[in-house]
């Protein structure tokens, strides 16, 4: 599990040691701190957190030459991040509503998470309430089959929040664990878009009352300062309980989980590395700033 | 935050004043701004700094000209440079001497290709072509479903190959298909891919091998971060890009993308997707998209506009008003007219930063509508009672009222309105004076 992380973040990892190895070379000056906060922009980490880590840096008594840096660095960055938060979906049943911005991973992530719960020995069902992009519907069915699970499906263009509500009876009558709702990718700005977002948990509030909801947000890792806004707003929408950051086998950092971290609190729980079944990991601070900053040169 | 910033940035052109040709350290302190506004746009940050560079180098020196502080010379400077480089290159398809135009879209995944596609060929369809699309993605689950349903939308149909495997096959039969029935382009729609991913990069440099298309269209999303020039890079190098198409820009994202990636391919930008309905694709407008990613609003355009069309005269005659605070209703009229005469007013309120919060009591007032009814209120005013509004009392407001046809709130709203912007613009004609510059008081700060 620890070595598939490593490998899913290996190009992230290489790019950011290859740089910092560069800069701990050199003597502590004001050219190492200038080059440790590129190295954190360029990682998506963004001006006011490169910013507010840095000057952390420099308050700590403790570093004092280039090689302390490395280590002190670690722990502000983590300490950020906050510990590691898995999902709550216990005591069954439970419902999980994947939410996001367009394309930037939701479904595919349902599709994985599918996976991984019905290996646990758990009866999942999926909710295609996205019935608004086109074959979305057809999509997550796909997944439901190469999962092995069921799934309760409207017709294109039907209330999503009636799909939610359908699945939820579902889920009560055949005795089911974990449900996953599908919802349609939309922007944060577009304000009707979001109020259907809000009926749909609205539904879920009021049919799931007393059991585990999570309301995860899926970001996709190759995006920049936007995803803060993302998670602000549909965090004051629906009380986002964990960020996913999907597409992090590519050569992206997602540094920008570090900002939503720092000015949301919002913990990611959940990491995408790839588009097959077994590419979803759970998200560990730990392994994420090792990933980027090794303990060991 | 980005308000915080955009304030800066306002507050330090303005506070540069005065002199002949800018200074190191004029340019310097705005240019560090501008990088700031640039990396919060999330232009990659060697682009920037580049950029910074570049724009230092050739700004330092430069005469000042007449109706500009140096601050504000170094930010036009600066978003001439961004409109330069984003428009720089002819802008359009390229459409083949012998049909059928071949245009492949590549990108990353989620990056909008497929929704693209539709769109493009919906375009292509109202100029009398006849697209076909082609689904070669067959990697994600119901990807051939998807073209499919938006080929319907559009009325465009869709080539697909059921149970085929090899993307490449797909996209050469498709050919065959198009010219035995006459489409006279061929929109072929690719698999999302990492560009670290070297198997399928390879792939798709086969992919253009074999189908030869006139336009490799890379297909951008405006909220890309740091990453978009490694991703860029990528695809140029491995398949080769004629243009981009940038998407999702309807979101609040400033997409310094755009700019990372223009620098790194040298390639123009196409068009912009700016909904998910597939009407959502319009003409990319680099001015435009230079404020957007400064996160200025139009500034510039605002201070040209008005510099054109507010008579300098009268403005100096006004100036000369307000130093003795003998700004009336007649002035305020003229103000009104003058403002309307530079454009629709909402657009020009979107051009001006931060103007929602400071001029909260003039929103009526330059409401597009209302504006009319202002006019006919100050009309039906005495000279007297224009000179003087203080001695406007209960009764003169009945008549006013009556004569203007509006009610006794409209005009007391007006009058109300009209306190506010001579307090508003009598603290921007102190602080001009300050600056020793101004001649329109209605320049915002
Ligand atoms: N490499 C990689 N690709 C991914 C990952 N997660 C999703 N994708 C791909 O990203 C694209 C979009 O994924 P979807 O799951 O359809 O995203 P979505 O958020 O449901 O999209 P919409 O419903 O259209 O808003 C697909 O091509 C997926 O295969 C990941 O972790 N890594
Ligand atoms: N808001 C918005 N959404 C878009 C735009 N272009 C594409 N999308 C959405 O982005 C998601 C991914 O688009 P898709 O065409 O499937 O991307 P592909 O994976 O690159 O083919 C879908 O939900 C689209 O509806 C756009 O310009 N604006
Ligand atoms: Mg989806
Ligand atoms: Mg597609």
């Amino acid at each position: 599990m620890f070595d598939r992380l490593r490998a899913g973040l290996a190009r992230t990892r290489e790019a950011f040691t290859a740089r910092l190895d560069q800069v701990l070379a050199q003597p502590l000056s004001r050219a190492v701190f200038d080059e440790l906060e590129a190295a954190l922009i360029e990682a998506d980490v963004g001006v006011p957190t490169a910013s507010a880590i840095l000057d952390r840096l420099r308050a700590r008594r403790d570093v004092r030459d280039a090689r302390s840096v490395r280590g002190a660095l670690r722990e502000i960055i983590l300490e950020l991040l906050g510990e590691a938060a898995p999902l709550r979906i216990d005591p069954p049943p439970a419902a999980i509503i994947m939410l996001g911005v367009n394309g930037v991973g939701k479904t595919t992530t349902i599709g994985k998470l599918a996976h991984h719960l019905s290996r646990q020995g758990k009866r999942v069902l999926l909710a295609a309430a996205d019935t608004f992009r086109a074959a979305a519907i057809d999509q997550l069915a796909i997944w439901a089959q190469r999962v092995g699970c069921e799934i309760v499906r409207h017709a294109p263009g039907a209330d999503p929040a009636a799909v939610v509500f359908d699945a939820i009876a579902a889920l009560r009558a055949r005795a089911i664990d974990v449900l996953i709702a599908d919802t349609a990718g939309r922007l944060h700005t577009k304000v009707n878009l979001m109020e259907e977002l809000k009926k749909i948990n609205r539904v879920v509030a009021r049919e799931m009352a007393d059991r585990p909801v999570e309301r995860l947000l899926v970001l996709d890792a190759s995006t920049g300062q936007n995803a803060i806004a993302q998670a602000r707003t549909f965090k004051d929408a629906v009380e986002v309980t964990g960020l996913v950051l999907a597409k992090l086998d590519g050569t992206a950092k997602g540094g920008v989980v570090i900002a939503i971290a720092h000015e949301l609190a919002i913990p990611v729980k959940l990491i995408g590395t790839g588009e097959t079944l077994d590419d979803l990991q759970p998200f560990d601070p730990r392994q994420f700033v090792d990933a980027l900053l090794p303990p060991t040169p | 935050m980005f308000e915080a910033l955009q304030g800066r940035l306002q507050t330090i052109i303005t506070q540069l004043t005065g002199r002949g040709v800018l200074s190191e350290a004029d340019v310097d302190v705005v240019l560090r701004e501008v990088r700031l506004a640039l990396l919060e746009a999330d232009v990659n940050f060697k682009v920037a700094k580049a950029f910074v560079d570049r724009i230092k180098a050739a700004a330092v020196g430069q005469q000042v000209t007449k109706h500009l502080a140096p601050g504000q010379q170094v930010v036009k400077l600066v978003h001439e440079e961004l409109v330069r480089l984003l428009g720089g290159t002819a802008r359009d398809l390229r459409f083949a001497d012998r049909p059928p135009t071949i245009i492949l879209l590549v990108g990353v995944h989620g990056a909008g290709k497929t929704t693209t596609a539709a769109k493009l060929a919906a375009r292509l369809k109202r100029r009398g072509r006849q697209p076909l699309l082609v689904a070669t993605d067959l990697r994600r689950p119901a990807a051939v479903t998807q073209l499919q349903v938006v080929g319907e939308q559009v009325g465009a149909p869709v080539f697909s190959q059921p149970g085929a495997t090899d993307p490449i096959a797909v996209a050469r039969a498709s050919l065959r298909d198009a010219e035995r029935a006459g489409h006279d382009v061929v929109l072929i729609d690719a698999a999302g891919r990492q560009h670290a991913d070297d198997e399928l990069m390879t792939e798709l440099r086969a992919m253009r091998e074999a189908v030869q298309p006139h336009n490799v269209v890379l297909v951008v999303d405006a909220m890309t971060g740091q990453d978009a020039t490694a991703m860029a890079g990528r695809f140029q190098a491995v398949v080769g890009i004629d243009g981009l198409i940038v998407t999702k820009l309807d979101g609040d994202a400033r997409g310094g993308a755009v700019l990372s990636v223009v620098e790194v391919t040298g390639r123009p930008v196409l068009f912009v997707g700016t909904g998910e309905k597939l009407d959502g694709l319009e003409p990319f407008h680099p001015d435009r998209m230079a404020s957007r990613i400064l996160g200025m609003g139009d500034v510039l355009t605002l201070i040209e506009k008005a510099e054109e069309t507010i008579d300098a005269e009268a403005a100096a005659e006004m100036e000369r008003k307000l130093r003795r605070a003998e700004f009336t209703l007649d002035d305020f009229r003229e103000q009104l007219r003058s403002v309307r005469k530079m454009g629709p007013l909402d657009s020009l309120i979107g051009m001006i930063p931060g103007l929602a919060g400071r001029a909260a009591g003039l929103a009526g007032a330059v409401d597009e509508r209302s504006l009319g009814r202002v006019e006919a209120i100050i009309n039906s005013m005495t000279p007297d009672e224009r000179a003087r509004p203080d001695i406007i009392d209960g009764s003169r407001r009945r008549r006013i009222a009556r004569g203007s046809g509006t009610s006794i709130q409209d005009v007391n709203r007006l009058l109300k309105q009209f306190e506010e912007a001579k307090k508003l613009i009598k603290r921007v004609g102190e602080f001009e004076r300050k600056g020793k510059r101004g001649k329109f008081p209605f320049r915002l700060q």
